[in-house]
């Protein structure tokens, strides 16, 4: 197949084999350096398991068929994940250079996608860390006895408990009022909450400790924070597993339903969380692997970190659903025993005479009489259906902010369980957090916007901007923002972004060239999977997936859920319709890393065709530079 | 004379039997749930726990009321079930055939609620006065929450972490300006180094690479 893009003077933008033979050689080393080939699996993996694997896989897992969830995932695993991840290993490992800097020695015309990674990279630690602000509220809480979520405040004059906390329960008011203190919708943004700043504040001030020298430090701190949460999930599965119910959650996750499988919506989430798991496209991998030496084995780290992240997926499901199966195991106790009280109180029975046991055929007797039905019909009891508790709504902060502290005051020793879960919850943030950022200092640095700034200015001024910038979601209406970006900001460029990974490397870089440099780097050509994975079958999975979403989205109207105390169906989340400013700024965040690309092409092809002369000149400047590689303008 | 006492004895208890009703105004009904509260260690509800908690009740009357001297007497009850529920209502001592009024029961009861439950080993859940709902325990308000104290150990320490990279970072650039000079030539900033990280720690001349 000799489909490729015409891209003279590629071999003047690029290293040549023997210039980094030479590089390796000579031991100067200008750029960066692993520490060891260990820190580096460490920064990868700990980039791509993140909240993610924890939060949003074990609810796809339950909702999609349990253990036949996994047939989509492993497929698409194999077809869309590993390929895409290799490409950016290799290509980082082959034009020793960040996102920006090898997709401009690719094509100048290409340098697009890496300012539209560059762009996702910001918008996405903007909101990622925001979220780790929030876990380190709940974190910094929990060193108290008891926990401040287990239990309603009084209201001010000390006769009876808060009204919102009553109608609901101490996590969702702990959650929505005393950490968000949200507002009832989007357009009331409800001021800045100071203690939200504050954490806002930490969270930004850690990251920025741990990424000031860009992989000098992260590769020292990636040791704890891509460990500790194995750590941590150990601990908790032994726990969970000593806890009643916990084998009920574990069966009720893997209780496989084959019919799912005939669902396309299974196959896209799969596909999905495959994608958005592995964090391609944000640029960060390329740049990772960019630091390694030109032999390193690709191809190998491609498939561990895969397996890696598969496993922790699917761990991490058990250890969630252990504790989960724990919890609606007590709520469906308690509902029981609750029922079991009225009864016993409206016949003035004898304690014991109704048990758990016996619940049902005892309800049937005292119904059989009309006396007995009436009054039970005045009892007003509730159905105790265990399965309901189970499937109680998992995913997202839901999950960790609600349902698992819920159970956390279950346990015995609340403060250190929620210490661990938080600590854990912040490893796997901040350790993908090192990629975002790496993500646009590395962009930063490419485009010399700051050539003599050092990197911890550089690293200190992308902090801060971010920071000031993310105050947005410590507002009453942060949680929307959030929640906005969440589904804006990241989904929809970086599906654009890989998709114009894969063409532009197998068809403007070329697949037999890319071919060639995989020989040289590590000792033998991809063999035809490879080829066929990305030439044709990745490209068109990650397509598809994209136009199925992008359809989606266009043709339904934007709703967001909302926390509001006076509405009729309260504790139950309001859905109310997005406003229409909020339109302009969907398009803004999920647009304007996209247009990038197509926009930086026009800007150059304008460029080129005014300004002929000036691109001379700097054919020969690059022809005498050895290892100048990267003057595309 | 014996029937003569015997009859106003009866007539007297029967008497109190009818100021005690359920459904009394100025009476309250109790329920007790010691198996939920106990499990194994539950005790069986006899004539003698209903004395424990009439000489309860008489005390907490004599306490927190008036101040009239109470008796096991003037506390009656009826309507006893097995699933130990019962109705009360407290007769003055004065003269048995008027009853307390309702709230003054119902003070005295609030204010011993504690003794009365530890009288029995139960607690508020389990040893219900129906109508007189438990006082709520105010909360124990520390003057800085734990939080703050929290968030200043790890402001602390994130600030100092800072602090010591930065100034280590500048002292690094410091010497390597000196090394830089003592060299003859300084053609250290080539084309080579261009497209380099400008990460000023991190340099060819630079002997310790801070890995």
């Amino acid at each position: 197949m000799r489909l490729v893009f015409p891209n003279p003077r590629l071999e003047d933008r690029i290293p040549s084999h023997e210039d980094l033979e030479l590089m390796e050689k000579v031991e100067t080393g200008d750029r960066l350096k692993w520490g060891s080939k260990t820190q580096y699996l460490l920064t990868c993996v700990g980039f791509c398991v993140g909240l993610g694997n924890v939060w949003r896989f074990p609810y796809l897992c339950q909702s999609h068929g349990g253990g036949a969830f996994m047939i989509p995932f492993i497929i698409l695993l194999v077809f869309e994940g590993v390929p895409l991840l290799y490409l950016e290993f290799a290509i980082g490992q082959r034009l020793r250079s960040g996102s920006v800097g090898v997709w401009s020695s690719i094509h100048p015309y290409m340098t697009g996608v890496g300012i539209a990674s560059m762009t996702v990279s910001f918008f996405v630690g903007m909101y990622y860390n925001t979220i780790l602000a929030w876990v380190m509220w709940y974190f910094l809480n929990s060193f108290q006895s008891p926990l401040p979520w287990s239990q309603c405040p009084l209201n001010d004059n000390l006769t009876d408990l808060v009204s919102e906390c009553k109608r609901s329960s101490p996590v969702d008011y702990f959650w929505y009022r005393e950490t968000l203190n949200t507002s009832t919708s989007i357009e009331e943004s409800g001021g800045l909450q100071w203690w939200m700043v504050l954490c806002l504040a930490a969270a930004w001030s850690v990251l920025y400790l741990c990424c000031i020298r860009g992989i000098e430090t992260t590769g020292k701190v990636v040791y704890i924070t891509s460990t500790l949460p194995y750590v941590v999930l150990t601990i908790f599965l032994i726990r969970g597993l000593t806890l009643k119910g916990s084998v009920e959650g574990i069966k009720f996750l893997f209780t496989p339903d084959l019919n799912e499988l005939l669902n396309p919506s299974t196959w896209l989430d799969a596909g999905a969380q495959v994608f958005y798991s592995f964090s391609l496209g944000v640029g960060g991998l390329i740049s990772f692997s960019s630091y390694n030496p030109v032999h390193n084995n690709c191809e190998q780290d491609a498939i561990i970190i895969a397996i890696i992240n598969g496993f922790t997926s699917i761990f991490a499901a058990t250890v969630i659903y252990t504790i989960i199966g724990f919890r609606a195991t007590k709520q469906f106790d308690d509902c029981l025993n609750e029922n079991i009280l009225m009864l016993l109180n409206a016949f003035d029975l004898v304690e014991g005479t109704v048990t758990e046991i016996n619940y049902d055929e005892m309800l049937q007797n005292l119904n059989s009489t009309i006396s007995g039905s009436e009054v039970i019909q005045g009892l007003d009891l509730s159905t105790c259906n265990l399965r309901t508790f189970l499937s109680d709504g998992v995913e997202g902060t839901g999950l960790a902010f609600i349902v698992f502290t819920e159970a956390i005051t279950k346990m015995p020793i609340s403060p250190l369980w929620s210490v661990l879960f938080f600590v854990m919850l912040f490893c796997l943030g901040l350790s993908t957090m090192f990629g975002a950022i790496e993500g646009v200092v590395v962009a930063i640095q490419d485009f010399k916007i700051f050539p003599t700034w050092p990197k911890e200015v550089i690293s200190g001024i992308v902090c801060l901007s971010s920071f000031l910038i993310a105050l947005i979601f410590s507002l009453g209406s942060g949680n929307y923002w959030l929640a906005l970006f969440d589904s804006y900001a990241g989904s929809i460029p970086l599906l654009i972004i890989a998709f114009c990974e894969m063409v532009g490397v197998a068809y403007v870089y070329g697949i037999e060239r890319f071919n060639k440099d995989i020989e040289f780097m590590i000792g033998h050509k991809p063999n035809i999977f490879w080829q066929a994975m990305w030439r044709v079958i990745s490209p068109l999975i990650v397509l598809v997936i994209f136009l199925i979403y992008f359809v989606n989205e266009v043709s339904s109207t934007l709703t967001y859920i909302t926390w509001n105390p006076s509405s009729e169906n309260f504790p139950v989340l309001e859905i109310l319709p997005y406003p229409n400013w909020v339109y302009i700024i969907i398009l803004l965040l999920a647009g304007l890393p996209s247009l990038a690309i197509p926009g930086f092409a026009l800007y150059k092809v304008l460029q080129k065709c005014c300004c002929k002369k000036t691109i001379k000149k700097l054919e020969l400047n690059t022809v005498s530079a050895n290892v100048n590689m990267y003057d595309t303008k | 004379m014996l029937w003569k006492v015997l009859l106003l004895l009866g007539l007297s208890s029967a008497w109190a039997q009818k100021l005690c009703s359920p459904g009394a105004s100025d009476g309250y009904k109790v329920r007790l749930s010691i198996n939920s509260a106990l499990g194994d260690q539950a005790y069986v509800w006899n004539e003698n726990e209903m004395f424990l908690f009439r000489a309860t009740l008489a005390f907490a009357m004599r306490t927190y009321s008036d101040g009239q001297e109470y008796d096991v007497a003037n506390v009656v009850v009826c309507d006893e079930t097995p699933r130990v529920s019962f109705w009360f209502v407290v007769t003055s001592p004065l003269d048995a055939s008027l009853l307390v009024d309702k709230r003054r029961v119902e003070e005295a009861v609030r204010k011993s609620r504690s003794r009365i439950n530890s009288a029995f080993l139960l607690t508020d859940d389990t040893l219900e006065f129906i109508g007189i709902p438990p006082t709520l325990e105010a909360p124990v308000a520390p003057d800085t929450p734990p939080w703050l104290i929290a968030f200043g150990v790890v402001m602390g320490g994130v600030g100092a972490g800072i602090v010591v990279l930065l100034v280590s970072s500048v002292v690094q650039k410091i010497r390597k300006k000196r090394d830089g000079e003592e060299e003859t030539g300084g053609k250290t900033e080539n084309e080579a180094a261009s497209d380099a990280i400008y990460n000023m720690s991190f340099s060819d001349d630079e002997p310790v690479t801070q890995m």
